[in-house]
């Protein structure tokens, strides 16, 4: 046995302490002994190894839980003082921001959180796509972050109702009323998601338990999965190298792994401070980003009888949303009897949502990082990031923003005619990725991660 | 290690698309003169607020006794401000009842504590000072800030005795003075400023308070992220 083994086997021995270490000693002991304690900070924190790697990408799984957890706090301090009825919820959240002490900003971190979070998320995936972290033997950590994802948008799609107000309000009769295309059950469905035939008080406090007890626990749960099966595997890191295949002979620790506490928990507290310094200069000097975060027409309570001009999602959403306005409805046939219907839309949306599901078996390259990937894979992967990104844009604007084409085109709406374009671009990097990346000329993987 | 030039290139364009992207439609908006550190000012603002607006229109989330944090004390806003039988921790509710308004106006008006944040100061600003006589509306008044498309309101001209009457050239869609009010053009526009200034305040009292305490957060986050900087480098010396 060696002498570093016989340290870890051993009782920790109380000769030569002071009487406080002594007494922390005893007591985790006696914790030891009944709940396994030190055996989990081990193997979760001082000796989980992780590659040694790690770069700025690597920041956005710990900021995610970090966001995780003040969502929760400052949710919690929101429900003491939020009333979901639909006569008082309005009054309710000015009551927040006006004469709770610091309502304000509670309220600030909370909504500024959610746009934040679903930022670190985006980031998180990217890290995920570009290094190929959902291969191979982490197929199943993708899939849990993927129901992490769906998760976060549900909380979203609820927490967005309660503020009540008109873009509240008829965002979620948009979105709800999206499920009545869903052909025989659509309209059975958007009715028992509302309960009642529109959005109501009765809406409002569904989605409120939603948001606060149902969604929660899940979305919990999934992310204790997603680290348990994380800390099975071992992480991924930007070469895509198995640092588990290379160990030392008699520690049995991999030769590029480093314990994640110290090194990564000193490391991440730098960029949690970080990220701490942008998301205080949102919520002190932009909470509403320019109408981005906070809507304006959100300052008005919800009104069934007005409804307004321009009912656009929150940015999250956007990239999602421009492919549901981009895919043209079914005309119907009128022989049969089948009626137009705009489930090709919200069926398109559902699919680019839940393509990420796929990518550990659409992904055929030999090579896992985009370091060792060829200019094919990059050229891909480019395109996917622009059509994110316009269609993104596109989808915070009415659909005529950039006018029409003349005649040619049958006047048809520039905007949509761009959203379309990029829709099929969208999933064409999905459906084309196992044709591309065999193709792709990929160059040799080093034995030991690099820099 | 070859690095991801043409991912750069991608995320370089990103960064600029916001400049390519189009400006929004028509309506000009005139700038509205906000500073919310004017005390004087807010002060000016409120009174014409609770004189000329809270008589029709609410403010149901703005307590009185906020107005101490412009300047004002308990004692002048209880002789100045307050209705009779209103107390100075009260809420500046209206007693116009909204069914009574829905037949006379057409709509009930709306409650205005925050229609700054829902609107713009900007467009609060041109729309109070973009009233003009339109015998064909209902309520006798025009104003295109409102409704570009029908250039009608339901509100009538609250302050039309200050302001005086404009009216529409329907051609260049210009406002000009035809019947001079109490006020000069220059007065009546730096009410509508003090009035403007006062709803931001009122949209947002906390707004502030929260600018204030911004810089202290970034600079204690700014100490700490020098420690844990040097913290994060003293760890890791000795990893190569």
């Amino acid at each position: 046995m060696t002498d570093k083994q016989a340290m870890t086997n051993k009782t920790v021995t109380n000769e030569g302490k002071s009487v406080w270490v002594k007494v922390l000693d005893d007591t985790v002991n006696w914790v030891d002994e009944r709940f396994p304690l030190t055996s989990n900070i081990k193997a979760h924190l001082t000796e989980y190894y992780a590659p040694k790697n790690f770069n700025f990408w690597y920041f956005f799984g710990s900021l995610s839980l970090l966001v995780l957890v003040l969502q929760i706090v400052t949710g919690i301090f929101l429900t003491m003082h939020y009333k979901p009825d639909a006569e008082l919820a309005f009054a309710s959240v000015e009551y927040i921001m006006r004469d709770v002490p610091w309502g304000w900003l509670i309220r600030y971190m909370h909504s500024t959180g959610a746009s934040m979070f679903f930022l670190v998320i985006y980031m998180h995936m990217f890290r995920g796509i570009i290094y190929g972290s959902y291969r191979n033997p982490r197929e199943l950590i993708w899939l849990f972050g993927v129901g992490i994802f769906l998760c976060l948008m549900g909380e979203a799609f609820f927490g967005y109702l309660l503020p009540w107000g008109q873009m509240s309000y008829w965002g979620a009769q948009v979105i709800v009323n999206l499920f009545s295309a869903i052909p025989f059950i659509g309209p059975d469905v958007s009715e028992w998601l509302r309960g009642d035939y529109l959005v109501s008080d009765a809406t409002l406090n569904r989605f409120f338990a939603f948001h606060v007890i149902a969604l929660p626990f899940v979305l919990v749960g999934l992310v204790a999965a997603h680290l348990i099966a994380l800390h099975e595997v071992g992480s991924n890191n930007p070469d895509g190298v198995e640092i588990k295949k290379l160990k030392d002979k008699k520690t049995g620790i991999p030769l590029d792994g480093i314990p994640f506490h110290p090194y990564y928990t000193v490391k991440d507290i730098v960029a949690v401070v970080v990220f701490l310094m942008v998301f205080s200069a949102i919520i002190f000097f932009a909470p509403e980003m320019g109408g981005y975060f906070l809507e304006a027409n959100n300052f008005v309570p919800a009104n069934p009888l007005v409804t307004p001009v321009h009912i656009a999602p929150v940015w999250y959403f956007t990239p999602y949303y421009s492919i549901l306005r981009a895919v043209p409805p079914f005309p119907g046939i009128g022989l049969l009897g089948i009626p137009p219907s705009l489930f090709p839309g919200v069926a398109a949306m559902g699919l680019s949502v839940m393509m990420f599901a796929l990518l550990p078996w659409l992904d055929k390259s030999p090579v896992k990082s985009i370091r060792y990937r060829g200019t094919l894979y990059k050229k891909w992967l480019a395109a996917f990031v622009v059509s994110f990104v316009v269609l993104g844009y596109l989808g915070t604007e009415p659909s005529n923003v950039w006018g029409q084409f003349g005649a040619w085109l049958g006047n048809a709406e520039r905007a949509t005619v761009v959203a379309r374009i990029f829709t099929i671009i969208y999933f064409a990097f999905f459906i084309l990725m196992p044709w591309y990346t065999k193709k792709d000329k990929t160059s040799a993987v080093p034995e030991r991660v690099t820099g | 290690m070859k690095t991801n030039n043409i991912m750069k290139k991608v995320l370089f364009v990103l960064a600029f698309l916001p400049m390519l992207t189009f400006a929004g439609e028509g309506l000009h908006l005139d700038k509205a003169p906000i500073d919310v550190s004017n005390q004087q000012s807010l002060q000016r603002g409120a009174r014409t607020f609770v004189n000329s607006c809270l008589n029709c229109h609410s403010a149901n989330y703005m307590r009185y006794n906020r107005l101490l944090e412009i300047g004002l004390t308990e004692q002048q806003i209880k002789d100045n401000l307050l209705f009779a039988g209103d107390k100075v921790g009260d809420t500046m509710k209206v007693a116009l009842n909204k069914a009574d308004a829905k037949k006379w106006f057409g709509v009930a008006p709306p409650d205005l504590s925050v229609e700054v944040r829902a609107r713009g100061a900007d467009w609060v600003y041109t729309y109070l000072r973009s009233f003009y006589r339109d015998d064909t509306s209902a309520s006798g008044w025009g104003n295109c800030v409102f409704d570009p498309l029908s250039c009608k309101v339901s509100m009538p001209h609250a302050l039309y005795e200050l302001q005086g009457e404009q009216t529409l050239n329907q051609e260049t869609h210009e406002l000009t003075l035809t019947k001079p009010g109490k006020m000069s053009v220059a007065e009546y526009d730096a009410l509508a400023g003090d009035l403007t200034n006062f709803m931001a305040f009122m949209a947002e009292p906390a707004k502030q308070q929260r600018n204030r305490m911004g810089w202290f957060v970034l600079l204690f986050l700014g100490v700490l992220l020098v420690l844990t900087y040097k913290l994060k480098k003293a760890y890791w010396k000795d990893i190569h």
